[in-house]
């Protein structure tokens, strides 16, 4: 298995600068950091990938088995980081990714410089009984579901075949409407379960090596308290509150975004 | 096209030019913009770039049940779509709208001031300024509940449709089964193989073969192709293999034996609906002390059986003149007879073998001639050793084969077992 094409791994910037390795959330692929990479190409060595599933990734690798748990994916990003061997990384983690970033921070320290967690939930469903507010209950993620499922009716009739039998000629997706970001509606449901339904508390405590949490002002998907929770318990973690809005900071808010990042990861040299 | 809002009567159209009848025609019947956009048949929302609403008309007002004042500069987009919307929303809209500057048609929720809930279909785009830095976004709401229901409907039909798929999967499987030995009878002095290739798993081919014990140290054998696929030719296929495991009890002889199977399905189908089969019938008698057996092999329209001899040569047993099982009320029979001595091989297949469509020679069917060249080349082989690279040829073919195929093998294993080892 070639870790490469599987991830779709694209290495750019600056040849021997400190790594920089950024991972997409659900919903959508590596395009959504296209606004920050330029600015931290200057200083750094810019890892980018697509998980499994998704974007340009190879689609034959993918199985229920393997992805159907947070355990797959970080396999993924452990392997990316041996296989490039670039030495330790800053893993730059949006959204369901700094989970990933903790669990694979916590199996390999040696492999990372430092954790950045962008808009980060160790878990988004609400659990009352700890006094702990993830902003969900199981009921939304099955109507988020229902969601992905009304958007995605037209997919296997007419979309798959076009997206999924020409993984050499991108042009042809990013014709479709709506495509940049398009998935296999069957890998989307799973993916959303194992990004929803998740519960990675108490992974966090397990985190030894430098963090940097980065929440949004306003978030409907992460609320504030969440990133207190990682900040509290990941020791010695720094939190900042980012002025941008929404739960992609990366797009609303991009300058901010990449400062922010190169700050911590230039610190870290 | 421009249009006045105002009641300046001089922006007028030049008064030399002659009127525009189309123009003037146009104004009376629209002539508040502020109308159109108020009352227009679908919801219009104006946000900033953060979602915060700056302008929302009265179509989507009533669809709500707001008040201008409870949404403009209080409420997001996203905190009118209900939470499952908005997990969508923020991980997939929100995003690609970025990054495209637009994003069409898509299904979401809204939640009304009362709870209830109304389906819609969003479009936005993002409006930018001169330097192309985008100011604000730009929706249109249209009510999609007819739609939706529409959807829903295809969708659980679609689901329904994919459960019933796959129960008929399994259903045909399970027929298919039933209509094949689980395995081929350990016959004494003889080494036996056969393969079974489905072409779909959606349908019930129509092939069938067997091979069983008759009086006295004899064997019978047959391997035949029913007309067609699918749930009628299965109970022809039945039919076919009961008729002939009972009419060579009564009258082993393989001629015999294919004229009753002939007076069987004739008298059955002679109908409407005509079924009929070609079908090879074996008689195997044991002979003499070296191990080999006599076979007489009648056929009725069947592709010639291959003898695949000790001494590596291979050739059809031709049967011409055997005519289809079940069409005429007396069909001829075409009979031939051989030994089969230690180290030959009898090779039986149905045409889902020929008539398979090869990528090696551009889409063409494969033959008889290949066939015959590709034996040659084989021979001397064991009964397994012949299926399985009948097998592996039939692999190579992959979806070339349009019809299920059926194989069987019949070898006399040297006395020495060499071959065997």
């Amino acid at each position: 298995m070639d870790v490469r094409s599987r991830n779709h791994v694209r290495v750019s910037g600056r040849p021997g600068g400190p790594v920089v390795m950024l991972a997409h959330g659900f919903g959508c692929d590596q395009n959504l950091w296209r606004l920050v990479v330029p600015a931290l190409e200057r200083e750094f060595t810019v890892v980018l990938f697509d998980h499994v599933g998704a974007g340009r990734s190879d689609l034959s690798a993918w199985s229920e088995d393997r992805y159907s748990s947070m355990d797959g994916y970080v396999d993924d990003v452990l392997e990316i980081c041996r296989e490039l061997d670039l030495g330790p990384v800053t893993f730059v983690g949006h959204s369901v990714s700094a989970t990933m970033g903790v669990l694979a921070a916590a199996r390999h320290p040696e492999y990372f410089a430092g954790l950045v967690l962008l808009a980060p939930s160790p878990c988004f469903i609400d659990d009352p009984a700890a006094g702990y507010r993830g902003g969900f209950s199981a009921e939304d993620i099955e109507e988020l579901l229902q969601s992905l499922d009304a958007n995605y009716l037209g997919w296997s009739g007419a979309m798959a075949p076009v997206i999924m039998g020409n993984p050499d000629r991108p042009e042809l997706g990013q014709e479709l409407t709506n495509s940049f970001c398009a998935t296999d509606p069957d890998i989307a449901r799973v993916f959303a379960r194992v990004t929803f339904l998740s519960d990675n508390r108490t992974d966090l405590e397990q985190v030894t090596v430098p963090t940097l949490v980065a929440q949004c002002s306003s978030d409907a998907i992460a609320p504030p308290e969440v990133g207190a929770f990682v900040h509290a318990r990941i020791r010695g973690s720094r939190l900042i509150t980012l002025n941008a809005t929404g739960h992609c900071p990366q797009l609303s808010a991009p300058e901010e975004t990449a400062q922010a990042i190169a700050a911590f990861a230039g610190r870290l040299r | 096209m421009m249009c006045r809002t105002d009641g300046d009567q001089d922006s007028g159209p030049d008064p030399e030019e002659p009127p525009d009848d189309a123009q003037a025609f146009s104004a009376l019947l629209e002539d508040s913009i502020e109308d159109l956009y108020e009352n227009a048949p679908c919801g219009y929302l104006s946000t900033s770039l953060d979602g915060q609403i700056a302008k929302v008309n009265t179509t989507l007002l009533n669809w709500l049940g707001y008040k201008r004042t409870d949404l403009v500069g209080r409420r997001k987009f996203c905190d009118l779509l209900t939470v499952g919307g908005r997990l969508y929303h923020e991980t997939h809209f929100a995003p690609l709208l970025r990054m495209q500057g637009e994003i069409s048609g898509i299904a979401l929720e809204l939640e009304a001031a009362d709870g209830s809930r109304l389906p819609v279909l969003v479009t936005s785009t993002v409006k930018t300024d001169s330097d192309g830095q985008p100011l604000l976004i730009r929706t249109t709401i249209f009510d999609a509940r007819d739609r939706r229901a529409y959807e829903h409907e295809l969708l659980r039909t679609r689901q329904e449709a994919e459960r019933e798929r796959e129960r008929l999967q399994q259903l045909a499987t399970t027929l298919q089964k039933t209509l094949l030995p689980p395995a081929l009878e350990n016959v004494p002095g003889l080494d036996v193989a056969a393969y079974y290739h489905i072409a779909s798993i959606d349908e019930v081919g129509g092939d069938f073969y067997d091979l069983f014990p008759l009086a006295a140290g004899t064997w019978g054998l047959f391997l035949g192709d029913v007309c067609g696929k699918g749930a009628e030719a299965a109970a022809v296929t039945s039919l076919a293999r009961y008729t002939l495991r009972a009419a060579a009890v009564y009258d082993p002889d393989p001629t015999a034996v294919l004229s009753n199977l002939n007076t069987v399905l004739n008298h059955e189908y002679n109908g409407t609906d005509p079924r009929f089969c070609t079908v090879i019938f074996g008689l195997l008698t044991p002979d003499g002390d070296q191990g080999g057996f006599r076979i007489t092999l009648a056929s009725g329209g069947h592709p010639p059986a291959l003898l695949l001899r000790a001494d590596g040569t291979a050739d059809y047993l031709p049967t011409p003149g055997g005519q289809l099982i079940g069409v005429l009320p007396d069909a001829d029979i075409a009979t031939i007879t051989f030994r089969l001595d230690p180290g030959d091989t009898l090779f039986l297949h149905t045409d889902g073998l020929t008539e398979a469509h090869t990528a090696a020679i551009g889409g063409e069917r494969y033959g008889d001639e290949a066939l015959l060249d590709f034996v040659r080349a084989l021979a001397p082989a064991t009964a397994q050793g012949a299926i399985t690279t009948v097998r592996d040829l039939l692999d190579t073919f992959g979806t070339g084969v349009d019809d299920d195929t059926a194989v069987l093998a019949v070898h006399v294993p040297r006395a020495d077992r060499e071959e065997q080892q």
